[in-house]
């Protein structure tokens, strides 16, 4: 049972007061540590709510320094930290939010000689990444590793969310085995992305995490939700696992992690 | 009412809602099923609202009095995790 303080109390009483969290829950909570790829529109949100929630140690990995143009989207950061390192300005927001959390900043780019080692000590992974090379990395180091992923995208006015719990439901490779080839992805001129919607986006991965956390609800497994701003609709369609994924099924062909050229330009 | 000897007591005098029942709910989590808990409060207010929390989280109520011009006794037994 986790002794809490007279702050923690006041902080986490309506998550105490939840049948379904209490205090054990809480104390699941915070003992949690989540790892969220990208701290730009989704990783922003999904670090900040989880950093609100409690959850004990979150690692936050993103190559990118704060711009302007930013701003407009990823909420962690502010004028005041532009040029910092975006895992930097994140770290600082979430700390001044709650210090019972620690935020470790790793401001690198992912690769397939590191990933695994730096997940390993992870309870959930969350894809918060704005390109398909990072994309498949982390689903198949995911998968490999049997490590919960929560994924999410945001393109315009659309977003998607699922939850992969390797092996036991569909993985990222089940959906498109492939990534697709860099020209038929947006780009950046038209790659605009309505500014709340990884809010919402990002507010569905954190509410997963926290399930997963708990043990509690239905999970996005096998199901992607889809989020439409435009025609404020939500839509969720079935995903099998796919008996053929060359990552988790019969006949296995990816065995080793693999880093996909760069040459993309998407933006979350 | 019935009379039970309680396996753990609380004094939530001077809290009000919800850290009442935050108080009240954390101490029945510590408790192992079948076990009894007595809550000792002063605010009208939780005399009401734990009861009824503590039965909507699957509790048993076996006591709810009013002791003197100020404070309740409530006596709680832990049906469920």
């Amino acid at each position: 049972m986790m002794d809490f303080t007279e702050d923690q109390l006041q902080r986490y009483s309506r998550h105490i007061i939840l049948p379904e969290v209490g205090g054990k829950g809480q104390a699941k909570i915070a003992g949690a540590k989540v790892f969220i790829v990208g701290a730009g529109g989704l990783g922003c949100p999904v670090g900040y709510y989880l950093t609100a929630a409690g959850v004990g140690t979150i690692a936050l990995v993103d190559n990118d320094v704060v711009e302007m143009s930013n701003l407009q989207r990823q909420i962690a950061h502010s004028v005041n930290t532009l040029g910092m390192p975006k895992v930097e300005s994140a770290k600082r927001t979430f700390e001044a939010l709650n210090p019972d959390v620690r935020v470790i900043a790793m401001q690198r780019r992912l690769s397939k000689d590191d990933i695994l080692d730096l997940i390993r000590d992870y309870d959930v992974v969350v894809d918060g990444s704005d390109n398909f090379p990072t994309r498949y990395l982390v689903n198949d180091a995911c998968v490999m590793a049997g490590k919960p992923l929560v994924s999410g995208a945001i393109l315009r006015f659309e977003g998607q969310v699922t939850t992969i719990v390797p092996h036991d439901g569909p993985c990222y490779r089940c959906l498109f085995e492939e990534p697709p080839p860099a020209g038929l992805v947006p780009s950046c001129q038209e790659a605009g992305v309505l500014g709340v919607l990884p809010g919402v986006i990002g507010a569905l991965q954190a509410t997963e995490v926290l399930k997963l956390i708990l043990g509690k609800g239905e999970l996005l497994k096998g199901e992607l939700l889809i989020y439409s701003a435009l025609k404020t609709e939500f839509r969720k369609v079935k995903v099998p696992r796919n008996p053929s994924c060359p990552l988790c099924g019969e006949h296995r062909t990816i065995t080793e992690l693999v880093d996909y050229n760069e040459g993309y330009c998407a933006m979350p | 009412m019935e009379e039970t000897a309680a396996d753990k007591r609380i004094n939530i005098k001077g809290l009000v809602c919800p850290y009442t029942f935050v108080k009240a709910k954390l101490a029945m989590e510590s408790l192992e099923v079948g076990q009894v808990l007595e809550i000792l409060l002063d605010s009208e207010e939780a005399s009401r609202n734990i009861p009824r929390s503590m039965e909507d989280h699957g509790q048993k109520m076996l006591k709810n009095e009013k002791i003197n011009d100020t404070d309740w006794v409530l006596v709680v037994r832990k049906e469920r995790e």
